[in-house]
């Protein structure tokens, strides 16, 4: 626990060596399904951003009141009701991209890091560190949907945030989009990839 | 002078860090300085994955030959010719393949080279048989960018990321051509890529613009109402006799039934692939498509053939003869080689006939079959120690 509360760790830890997307291989689903482009992956991981740090904040206000047997339920509740406003703030102010991101923003409720963080940070430690935990793990997730959603837009439609970067001389010597990218198993190997570089450059985390 | 440069790549040499290129070359060119000692055990006999290698590329050769002369014989029919002189059509079907196969070897064998060297292990010979495969599965007017993107893909993520020549889980050539139908797919079906119209390296008459010809299957898979009529480049109806030899648009390599079948003997013959997996496509494919064509319906127009004439389309009798077999990637026992090779024709018939997105099936029954193909091993092992268990108990309960 001790090492635990130490807010600097908990904040940047997530971000590459504790990473959840491509250390612990959560929330996996969602990086396959909003990463076709970059603009919705940006928007899905602020969501996720913010839905994570006050969850963790509201569940360990809360941790002491919340009988055992039903946290799970408590937890729900809360993310559920963060997931709505969220959603509704989203239909409100970026309409565009939230029908690009459709069910997913909903399915924020069922992202493994939520319940993971709710459960193995949020109901064991103070409001603060709780807060810098989810910030430091929604941003950890965020930067993988950054990086897969860069490459397959970049690769799959030669655009980035719906501007056109791949230039047209290009084009006309025969270039073409690589349709591959805009389907979900790319997403896939593009994570793997991420995983490949990260193992390789940290040695320690390589498994036997 | 092999041997005198030989200290030079040993280790502590000057180029040792070039070791395994090396050997590579070495044990190509001759036969290997170290053979297994009386106490290896994995040996089964003479042969070493290099000769099997070189024997599949020979039986492939006729497919080889024919796919020259069939590019060079739809690119004159695209030009309206008359005669079809033999040599010049070799010569175009040379020239527009040579390209193809250069890159195709030159990338495969580059990353294998890398990967190799950076791994410190023996150059594996595997990317022979691959190097020549993608560009025979292929259209033949797939740009050059394109077959070296989906070489490099299928190298390293179908390969060499479980660990090289061998560990494969599905066919790498399979995995080239799958990634180019689905990342380039107006390259890889469609009506204008599968005649050669430009110029082979400088060689031939262009085609004038606007000229379409799709193959077969393809004109099958968007065909509508009416009756079914296959045409060729200058609009002559298909027989199944054309089928059979080849003499349709199709990929490079995989048009002539004829030339595969030599293949196969020749395969079979050295013992290289097992019958019983060719025996159970073709068996698999005739048994569904019969079953489709039972149940015909204009909805599915590939259900219109009838079951033969589904074994003589598309890649079908390659995937079965070249594809399918493919020890690393294939079931290993007798009984799981039956399955696995119905269920592979089985699964190419009905993508072909009932996904009207896809006019070939057979690639991607390849490709599904072959993550599956250990578990079927397993099955039967399972099942053969359950029945010997039985025996035993029987056995000993009667004495």
């Amino acid at each position: 626990m001790a090492e635990k509360t130490n807010n600097k760790t908990v904040f940047f830890n997530p971000f590459s060596k504790d990473n959840p997307v491509v250390v612990q291989i959560l929330g996996i689903c969602s990086v396959l399904a909003v990463t076709a482009k970059l603009e919705p992956a940006m928007v899905m991981g602020l969501s996720v951003i913010a839905v994570l740090a006050f969850s963790n904040v509201i569940i360990s206000l809360l941790r002491s009141t919340i009988p055992v047997n039903i946290r799970i339920i408590v937890q729900l509740v809360v993310v559920a009701g963060l997931v709505v406003i969220v959603s509704q703030l989203l239909q409100a102010y970026a309409y565009d991209v939230s029908k690009q991101l459709s069910v997913f923003i909903g399915l924020i409720i069922t992202n493994c890091i939520l319940m993971g963080r709710l459960e193995a940070f949020a109901m064991g430690n103070r409001p603060w560190p709780s807060f810098l935990d989810g910030v430091g793990n929604g941003i950890g997730y965020t930067i993988i949907l950054v990086i897969v959603g860069f490459f397959r837009e970049l690769l799959g439609s030669g655009t980035l945030l719906g501007y056109q970067v791949v230039p047209d001389c290009l084009y006309e010597a025969g270039y073409e989009n690589n349709g591959l990218m805009i389907l979900p198993p790319m997403a896939l190997i593009v994570v793997a990839c991420i995983i490949w570089v990260q193992r390789s450059v940290n040695k320690n985390m390589q498994e036997k | 002078m092999i041997d005198s440069a030989r200290p030079a790549f040993e280790p502590g040499g000057r180029l040792s860090a070039f070791g395994s290129v090396f050997d590579g070359f070495e044990t190509f060119l001759f036969t290997p300085r170290t053979v297994s000692g009386p106490a290896s055990v994995h040996v089964h006999d003479a042969n070493d994955s290099k000769r099997t290698m070189i024997i599949v590329v020979l039986a492939l050769m006729p497919c080889f030959l024919f796919g020259m002369y069939n590019t060079g014989y739809q690119h004159w029919l695209a030009l309206g010719a008359e005669e079809m002189p033999l040599w010049p059509l070799m010569l175009y079907g040379f020239l527009a393949i040579l390209p193809k196969v250069a890159v195709s070897y030159f990338v495969g064998l580059g990353i294998e080279f890398a990967f190799a060297q950076w791994r410190k292990e023996e150059i594996q010979e595997g990317f022979l048989v691959t190097g020549i495969l993608i560009p025979m599965i292929c259209p033949v007017e797939i740009p050059l960018w394109m077959l070296a993107v989906a070489t490099a893909f299928a190298v390293v993520f179908a390969k060499e990321v479980f660990g090289g020549t061998g560990y494969n889980i599905v066919n790498v050539a399979l995995v080239a051509r799958a990634f180019l139908f689905f990342a380039y797919p107006g390259h890889m079906s469609g009506d204008k890529v599968f005649v050669a119209t430009g110029k082979a390296l400088g060689y031939g008459t262009p085609v004038a613009d606007g000229f379409t010809c799709a193959t077969p299957l393809g004109q099958i898979a968007t065909h509508s109402g009416g009756d079914l009529m296959l045409t060729g480049v200058d609009g002559h109806v298909f027989t199944a006799w054309d089928a059979f030899l080849g003499l349709i648009p199709g990929s490079f390599g995989e048009t002539s039934v004829l030339c595969i079948l030599i293949g196969a003997a020749v395969l079979l013959f050295t013992g290289m692939a097992s019958w019983r997996i060719m025996a159970g496509v073709f068996a698999g494919g005739l048994c569904m498509g019969w079953i489709a064509n039972v149940f015909a319906s204009p909805v599915y127009p590939a259900s219109l053939l009838p079951a033969w004439e589904q074994l003589l389309y598309g890649g079908f009798a390659f995937a079965a003869v070249f594809m399918a077999t493919d020890p690393v990637t294939a079931a290993r026992t007798n009984t799981g080689k039956w399955i696995y090779g119905v269920l592979i024709g089985v699964m190419a018939v009905i993508i072909r006939v009932y996904n009207n997105g896809y006019p070939e099936g057979a690639m991607l029954a390849v490709l599904l079959m072959n993550v599956f193909s250990s578990l079927i091993d397993w099955c039967v092992v399972q099942a053969n120690i359950r029945r010997r268990m039985r025996r035993l108990t029987a056995k000993t309960s009667e004495s």
